[in-house]
Order: structure tokens, then sequence, then C-alpha cells
């Protein structure tokens, strides 16, 4: 079936794919992880903050980003950015962003939307008495949150925040679309050069697959660990 | 900063010169939801097949689902239409292959994104029958077997009927996802939604325009959608079950 394909394609690029489009891969998984979590969070605290305004405005944020593709959120985060950069700086033309920065910031304000869900519900478990307790101790809100509950949100919701980091790992895959040499981009740069769509293909399918699933075992392993028994 | 609104484009002919640009995204999508409905439909019947078979006793059965759905889930949707689109037409027998390559324009595209689609959103499907059908008592199948029904028959006549109502709720989300997931198309060519108002964008130049009317046409489908399937679920209920709460996870 394999007959005239030529598999040597792979080991001729190795080191561009995985120096040039996975580095870029991985970067932004991490970058927009951490970015991601850290806004999700405060989008969370937001939601079911007792001040209205800011509850509306978190709920709509949220409702609207997980109601639009992500393939339309990047091309309006892509042409969005520059806009914005210029009405933040004052300059009368848009700014110039690079693909990495623009990548980043649309996966963090996309990605937000799916964490906080997360947080949310990991901010709910946390019974309401804790909170009580907090400010019958004296502490003020930040102190609150930051000691009492968000350690305790954190690590119940840890496992399903990794299995959205996965997730995340694998929709970066999209900014292919802007034509960003991340690991798809790279494999499809090669693939056209050379005439070997099939094998490039193939084994990206592959090389993902392992780097996906390896993850998740991990993920379901550290569940067990750290299950708490109630 | 200036950027030159106007709304009007979305009435002026567009790039084909016989419709207007407004006409191009409603085209966009309604190949949007024809995708859907048939990506949905291959999703709920393989879906429903590898569910089940996940719950069976057979073990070597159970694995091989436990495979299928683990390979679906963790390749990028976007490589798996690649696969289908660009990879499929060469290792098949040539005739095949060659039959796929010719297909005309929009089907082309349309046939590998529907199979692509379809099998990716299956996996998620079967996640979710296997938890329904696993949130069940184990009682209920049991009281199957002791009243002499078959498997089969347990499956049919008492453990389905139940699962399917309480895994309603996720499947609602699960559609979503699957309207959304209709934009990755895309790249292999089909002119949904989120492409047209990339096209419209590209001719005309009103970056804000297209895809404000685009993100406006998807948070009406979406709510459509949750509308009904809530009726839907509220019609179907089984008072006291509930289904197990969609907690983040996936797009």
């Amino acid at each position: 079936m394999f007959a005239g394909f030529d598999f040597n394609v792979i080991e001729r690029s190795f080191v561009y794919l995985f120096k040039e489009g996975m580095t870029f891969t991985l970067t932004l998984t991490a970058m927009s992880a951490v970015g991601g979590i850290v806004f999700g969070t405060l989008l969370a605290m937001m939601r079911l903050s007792s001040f209205k305004v800011l509850a509306v405005v978190a709920t709509g944020y949220v409702n609207l980003m997980r109601s639009i593709p992500l393939l339309l959120v990047i091309f309006w985060f892509y042409f969005l950015v520059p806009y914005i950069g210029a009405w933040i700086t004052g300059s009368s033309q848009p700014i110039r962003v690079g693909a990495f920065a623009s990548s980043v910031i649309t996966f963090v304000m996309f990605e937000a939307a799916y964490y906080s869900e997360i947080m949310r519900a990991g901010i709910q478990s946390i019974p309401r008495g804790q909170v009580s307790a907090g400010y019958a101790l004296g502490l003020n809100y930040w102190q609150t949150m930051g000691t009492v509950v968000l350690p305790q949100a954190f690590r119940n919701m840890t496992p399903i925040l990794l299995t959205q980091t996965i997730i995340l790992f694998q929709d970066t895959s999209l900014v292919y679309v802007l034509s960003i040499t991340d690991f798809l981009g790279a494999a499809s740069k090669v693939a056209q050069r050379d005439g070997r769509l099939v094998e490039m293909y193939i084994f990206v399918a592959i090389v993902y697959f392992i780097i996906s699933f390896g993850l998740s075992l991990l993920v379901k392993r550290l569940q067990q660990k750290i299950a708490i028994v109630r | 900063m200036k950027y030159n609104w106007n709304w009007g484009i979305l009435f002026q002919t567009s790039a084909d010169g016989q419709q207007t640009w407004m006409m191009t995204l409603v085209h966009g999508l309604g190949w949007t939801l024809l995708a859907a409905v048939c990506a949905g439909v291959i999703a709920l019947v393989v879906g429903s097949i590898v569910g089940v078979i996940r719950t069976t006793p057979l073990k070597w059965a159970v694995r091989l689902g436990n495979a299928y759905v683990e390979l679906f889930r963790n390749i990028p949707l976007l490589v798996q239409l690649f696969l289908w689109y660009f990879v499929l037409p060469e290792v098949l027998p040539k005739a095949f292959g060659d039959a796929l390559k010719q297909m005309p324009p929009p089907w082309g595209s349309f046939v590998p994104a529907v199979i692509g689609l379809g099998l990716f959103t299956s996996a998620r499907v079967a996640e979710q029958v296997r938890a329904g059908i696993q949130a069940l008592p184990r009682g209920q199948s049991m009281a199957g077997t002791a009243l002499g029904l078959t498997l089969p028959q347990t499956y049919r006549y008492v453990v389905l009927p139940m699962a399917y109502r309480i895994i309603l709720p996720p499947l609602t989300s699960e559609t979503m996802n699957l309207i959304k997931n209709t934009s990755v198309a895309l790249t292999i060519g089909l002119i949904e939604l989120t492409a047209a108002a990339r096209s419209m964008q590209e001719f005309t130049f009103q970056v804000f325009e297209a895809f404000t009317a685009a993100t406006v046409i998807y948070i009406v489908v979406n709510l459509t959608v949750v509308t009904l399937m809530r009726k839907f679920e509220k019609s179907i209920a089984v008072p006291g079950f509930i289904g197990p709460a969609a907690v983040g996870g996936g797009h």
C-alpha cells in the first residue's frame, strides 16, 4: 500500500519540524495555558462576585467566546489586535503585531472562557462556610480567596485544567490558517515543497497522538494520586 | 486610529456579481448547518455503537472501543480532516482514490469534512453514551437479566431508553461543538460561514462588518439550538434523573 511513498522526507526535515515547529507549538501552548488560567480564574471570580455589573460582564464574555468557533476568534483577533494596540498607544495607524504575539493573545482570551468555567466549578465546590470562616478571622476578600478558596479549588480542578490544556495543545494547530510555522504549519510547508503530503500528515497525526495520549495517561495517574477521599 | 465603518456593504453585490454579501453569509450558514447535520447523524450512530460496546461484558470489544475513542480524541481535528482529504485518496486503491479526487466542488471537500467531523464527534458521543449507561444503577440491567431478557433486549428496552435521556444535556453541548467545529472544514476548502465571512473580508476589506455579521449569526444559531434542545429535554425528562453536569472540557 505504501510502496510509492518516501518516508525519508520525515528524516530529512526532522530537525526543522521539531526545532521550529514543535517549539512554537509548545511555547504557544504553555504561554496560553498560563495566561488563560490566570485570566480565566479572574473571570470566574468576577462571575461569582456579589458586584452585579462584574458578574454580568464576565458572563457575557464567557458566553460570547463559547458560542463562536475558535477559527473565527483567531481571525477576529488577528485583525483586531493591531487596532486595539493603536488605540492604547494613541497612534493613528494600526500597529504591527507579530504572528506569535497575536496568537498568544487570541488563545489566552479564548481559552480563558473555558478555564473560567472549570475554575467556577472549582470555587463553588468549596463550602461557603470556609469563606465565612475566613471573613470571621478578619481576612479580606483577596486574602480569603488567595489563601483559603483558590488553593483548594486549584487542587480539586488540576486534572480537568490539565485535560483542557491537552485540548488547547491540539487547538493550537489551528494557527495554520494564519500561515504560521507551528508543528502542523512546518510539516505542511515541507509536505508541499516536496510533494509528500501523505507521509507528512500521517507523521504529524502520530506525533500529536503520542503526545496527547501520553499526557492524558499522566493526567489519569495524577487524578488517582491527588483525589481527596471524602 | 480610524476605521471606516460601512454596514451597507452587507447589502452590496458580492464578488460573484449575483447576490449580496449578506446572502453569501447565509449560503455559508447553509453549508455549516448541512455539514453539522450530516456529521451529527454519523456521530450519533457510530458513537452510540462504540459507546454501547464499551459497556458490554466482552473484554476485547471494550478494549477496541476504548482504542477507537482515544484515537479520535488525541489527534487535532484539523489534522484528521487533512488525513481524510489529502491522505485517504492516496492510500485507497487507485480507482477509489481518483473517484474521490474528481468529485465536483463543493462535494470534494464536503464529503471528507462530513466523514472527519462525524467520526471526530462520534468519539465524544461514545464517551457520553458510555457515561450515561454507567450512570444507571447496576440493578436495572440485572433486573432485565432476571426477567429473562437477552443482553440486546436489556439494552434495547431497559438501559438505552434511560441512558439517552440522561445524556441529552451533554449531547446538546456536543451539538454546539459540532456546529462550531464545522468551521475547521474551511481549511480543506468548504465555504461555510466562517469561510464566507473571511472571503467577504478579503474582497471588501470591511473586516469588522464581516466578522461581526458572522459572530451574530453564530450566536443566533447557538441560542436557537439551546432553546430547542432545552424544550426537548424537558419533554422527555424522567423525574429524579438529571444528566451529569458538563464541567468544562472541549469545544
